[in-house]
This record gives structure tokens, sequence and C-alpha cells, in this order.
């Protein structure tokens, strides 16, 4: 009777929680979580939330009595520090709990500046949680001057609410464009562009080479040998996932915790989901950091959990918002050779559809949901648009194919 | 305390006490609704907190706003006159009695 125990009460372990009792799921089970807050939306983070246009209650997840009416057991401020396989327990502070199938939904750490070159001086931070967000807000307010390092969604995101609050910001990106990991010229263009009008001091190619100062870093010294003074940096260069107990148990891990199409680690009773966990796909592995990904595989490895065995298969979009841009992305653009711009019915929508061949891949639509919504429905029906012809194509009339 | 009703895909029904200025979304995501995913929280990105109003709602709740409606237009199983993305529905005391119906899949 020792039930589901779940590390990680973010999106992916409430997700799982939530699916386990909608499944009828009526045995013990126990959500542990590290930090103080029940499990929360991260997006807002570093959107409406660091604006502080959305008040902290409504990040959560669920209410309060959720928890209670559905009979998981929430522990927050409890960090799992240990598993034991062998006696199927796991261990955080003093408690020792014990499980019949464990869940590890541990989420991804942001990278952060080494300590050599300033990375630990008391106005440096990076963005993940609630608490990040208040340990900036004394210092985020309007002309304050703030260094963002790292020109990927995070991080301009991050710049693009800093302006609008009147912060005067420079992004730095040592890439020669902002998001060349994650998109394609055309979307970097529209966004370096965006940035700049609204006032943005966007510079890349430009690496760090050091923030100085102490306690608190008072300049940024850029590879190219210009000085910067800086009243605080947000450092957005990636994140980690978060998968060193899995390590410690001696669980496989590659690029996150591995698992089999299931959501099975190497241990037959542990299981892992969302930003922690890589999946099998395409002959390789994948990991995604997304609120999709954390939902569906979180709700896959529920019902898996309670006997479904229906093997994973991602989704994946994403979205971000920027000034009053909305960027909606689908589907995966590795190995893209060519990017076909579609302008859309509104004015300034615009879409970018990524080609690998004739292969319709993934699309990043901008101000553009019609376009985004008709990307995603083609890619869940594996359908390829003739790139020659989706300029000037009907949206309707394609997914009526 | 606003009184909104949530009918299931399946059936089920819930009827719950949402504080006004909250969303229609946020009313069925804090509580659990079943089918109301909202995975992006509420800024329109996603459609995935679609419901069917009752038709005699459809008139009385606020307009939609061209982001909405392009994301309904392409949303499996829309249907025009009585569709909505939850999340841009503002509770107010107007709407003290608003059922919604989950559709069968979301996007
Ligand atoms: C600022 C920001 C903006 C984002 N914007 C978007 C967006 O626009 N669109 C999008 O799709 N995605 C976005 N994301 C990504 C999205 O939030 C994540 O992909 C998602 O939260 C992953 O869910 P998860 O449950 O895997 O991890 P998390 O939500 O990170 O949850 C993991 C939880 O596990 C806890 N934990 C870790 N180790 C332990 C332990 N040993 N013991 C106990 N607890 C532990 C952590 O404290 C954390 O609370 C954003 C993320 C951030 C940070
Ligand atoms: S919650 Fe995503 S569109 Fe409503």
């Amino acid at each position: 009777m020792s039930g589901i125990v779940v590390v990680g009460a973010g999106q992916a372990g409430l997700s799982l929680g939530a699916k386990l009792r909608a499944e009828g799921y009526s045995g013990a089970l126990t959500l542990l979580g590290e930090e103080a807050w029940p499990p929360y939306q991260r997006p807002p983070l570093s959107k409406k939330f660091l604006l502080g246009e959305l008040p902290r209650e409504r990040l959560s997840l669920r209410s309060p009595e959720f928890y209670g009416e559905h009979d998981i057991d929430l522990k927050l401020g409890a960090r799992v520090e240990a598993i034991d396989r062998d006696a199927g327990q796991v261990r955080f502070g003093d408690h020792v709990l014990a499980y019949d199938r464990l869940v590890l939904t541990t989420g991804a750490c942001p990278r952060r500046l080494p300590a050599a070159i300033g990375g630990e001086l008391g106005n440096v931070f990076t963005l993940r949680g609630i608490d990040d967000v208040d340990a900036m807000a004394p210092r985020f307010k309007p002309g304050a001057r703030l260094l963002v390092v790292g020109g990927g969604y995070i991080g301009l995101e991050a710049a693009a609410i800093a302006a609008r609050s009147g912060l005067e910001v420079t992004l730095i990106e040592s890439a020669p464009r902002i998001l060349g990991r994650v998109a394609a010229a055309e979307t970097a263009d529209y966004f370096r562009r965006l940035h700049r009008k609204n006032g943005v001091d966007l510079r890349e190619g430009t690496g760090l080479r050091r923030l100085v100062g102490g306690p608190a870093a008072r300049a940024a010294e850029l590879a190219d040998g210009t000085t910067l003074d800086v009243d605080l940096a947000i450092v957005g260069i990636g994140v980690e996932p978060a998968a060193a107990l899995a390590q410690q148990a001696r669980l496989a891990v590659d690029n996150g915790i591995a698992t089999d199409a299931y959501g099975r680690t190497t241990d037959p009773n542990i299981f892992a989901a969302g930003d922690c966990a890589s999946f099998p796909h395409g002959g390789g592995r994948l990991r995604l950091e997304s609120v999709q990904n954390a939902i569906e595989h979180a709700e896959c490895v529920g019902r898996n959990l309670l006997g479904a065995e229906t093997p994973y298969r991602a989704q994946p979009w994403f979205w971000s918002d920027q000034y009053d841009v909305k960027l909606q992305i689908a589907g995966l653009n590795t190995g893209y050779d060519r990017v076909v711009v579609r302008n859309g019915e509104r004015e300034g929508a615009v879409s970018h559809w990524y080609y690998a061949g004739r292969r319709f891949i993934a699309i990043d639509a901008i101000n553009d949901p019609r376009a985004y919504m008709t990307g995603r429905r083609l890619l869940g029906a594996g359908i390829s648009p003739d790139p020659d012809d989706l300029a000037a194509a009907d949206l309707k009339t394609l997914t009526a194919a | 305390m606003v009184k909104i009703i949530y009918i299931e895909h399946a059936g089920k029904r819930h009827e719950f006490d949402v504080a006004a200025g909250q969303s229609v979304m946020e009313g069925a995501r804090d509580n659990g609704v079943d089918g109301i995913v909202a995975e992006c929280g509420g800024c329109c990105s996603c459609s995935t907190c679609h419901v069917y109003v009752a038709e005699d709602w459809f008139d009385r709740l606020p307009p939609i706003e061209p982001m909405e409606e392009d994301m309904l237009d392409f949303a499996p199983g829309m249907e025009p006159g009585r569709s909505r993305l939850s999340c841009q529905l503002t509770v107010t005391e107007e709407l003290d009695g608003l059922t919604v119906q989950v559709p069968a899949e979301q996007a």
C-alpha cells in the first residue's frame, strides 16, 4: 500500500497526478516538491508575471482545495535527496517514503555563468521559478540598466518585459544571431527588428568576457572589448535536465533521464516525464522543454502506470509572447533546408514554414493563429503542402486535402 | 462568487463558484474539469480551452476578438454560434449560471 510517488511538483508532476485520479486510480498518491509553492505555470514568469500584471495566485495550476478533494498528498518544501531502489524508498530530509511505482518529474535547471566570470554575483539572476522573480523584483525597476545574456526565448521575453517596464536593456548573444538553436533566420530577423524598434540594444556575435564588481556586478566586459554599466543581469543560456537524482540511483541518463516509449526508465518501477526525460524518437532520443510535452508526456505515463502500454507520440508546440506579438510554433524544425514565407490574411500576420526536402516539418506563425492551427493540423495528419504553392495557398483548402 | 456550470464531454456535470475577474477557463482548470487542458495558460495561443456555450448564452457574452476568432476558426469541433475559448471569457456577475460544455477533442 505504498502507491505511486511523484518527485517534482511542477507541470508534469501535477498533470500526472490529476490524470491518475481522472482515470480512476484510487491507491495512495504522493506528490513531492522542493519549492514552497504548489504546482504552478512557469511561462508567465517571463511574461505577464514579470510585468506584474498577473497576481501570484493565478499562476497556480489548481485551487488549494483540489489536492485534498482528490486525495493527492502534496508535500511542499520536500527535496528528495536519494532513491533507494532496493528498498523501494525515497528520502527527503529526515523522512523516508516507500513507493510501489516512482515517477521522476524533476524538470530542468537553468545553466549559470561560471563563478570565475561573475556568475555568482548578487545581482545576477536566472529565471526558472517564482523565487527567481521575487529575488530580482527589487532591482527590476524603471531606469535600471539590465544586461540580458542569451538570445533564446526566455532572454528575449525578459528583454521585452523589461523594455516595456522602462528598464534600459542590452541583450547580448554570443552566437552570430539570436534564436540560432531554435528558429530560422527569418524568424530571428523579425524578432531582432521588433526588439530594436522597442529600444532594446541587441548585440549579436558578442560574448561576455566577465562581470566586474562585488558583491554585486557593476559592469560587464564584453568579448569585443566594450564595457557596459549594469544594475542587474538576467542569464538565459539554456537549461540542463534535472537528472542528478536518477544518476545517483544509477538509472541510465542520456540527455536527460532515459526512458523507453512508455516512459519507463532502466528500472521497471521508475518512470520519468517532462523536461527531465528523454524518450525514443526517430531512431535517436528526444528531450523537449515545453508545457505541451510536460502535460502530454505525463498523461501518457499516467495511463501506462495503470496498464495502458501506449507509446508516447510527441506533437510538439510552443508559444512566445513578446510586446504585442504572438509567436506560435508547431513541429520540430531539425534538419530543415528550406523556409517558405507566407503572408497571412490579417495585417502583420506572417508564417514561416520549414521543409526538409518536400516534407513539411514545422511552422513559426507570427500574429497568425490561422496559419498556426492549419500547420498543426497538417503536421498531425502527416500532410505536406507543396512548398511552391504555399505562399498563395488558401489555408482552408490545405486542410481539406 | 459566480456560479458556472461545466459539463465534461462524457457528461459529468460540475458546478463551481468562480471569482469575478477570473476566466471561465481558470474556473475549470483550478478545479480540474477533464478536457480543459489550457496549455497556454490563457493567452489565446493553444485553443485547448475550447468550450460550447449554451445557445441562449452566446449573444450575452463579450464579443470575439480577432485572435480568438482565428484560433476558433480552425479548432477541431468548432461550431459557429456555440464555440468560444473559455480563457477569453472573464467571469462577471452577469455570467451567473453560464453553462459550458467540453468538446470531444481539443487541438
Ligand atoms: C521563464 C519560463 C518561460 C517559459 N515559457 C514557456 C512557453 O512560453 N511555452 C512553453 O511551452 N513552455 C515554456 N516554458 C517551459 C515550461 O515551463 C516547462 O517545459 C515545463 O514547466 C516543464 O514541466 P516539468 O514538470 O517537466 O518541470 P517543472 O515545471 O520545472 O517542474 C519540476 C519541479 O520539480 C522540482 N524538483 C526538482 N528536483 C526535485 C527533487 N529532487 N525533489 C523534489 N522536487 C524536485 C522542481 O523544484 C520543480 O518545481 C518556460 C519556462 C520558463 C522557466
Ligand atoms: S488556454 Fe490556451 S487558448 Fe485558452
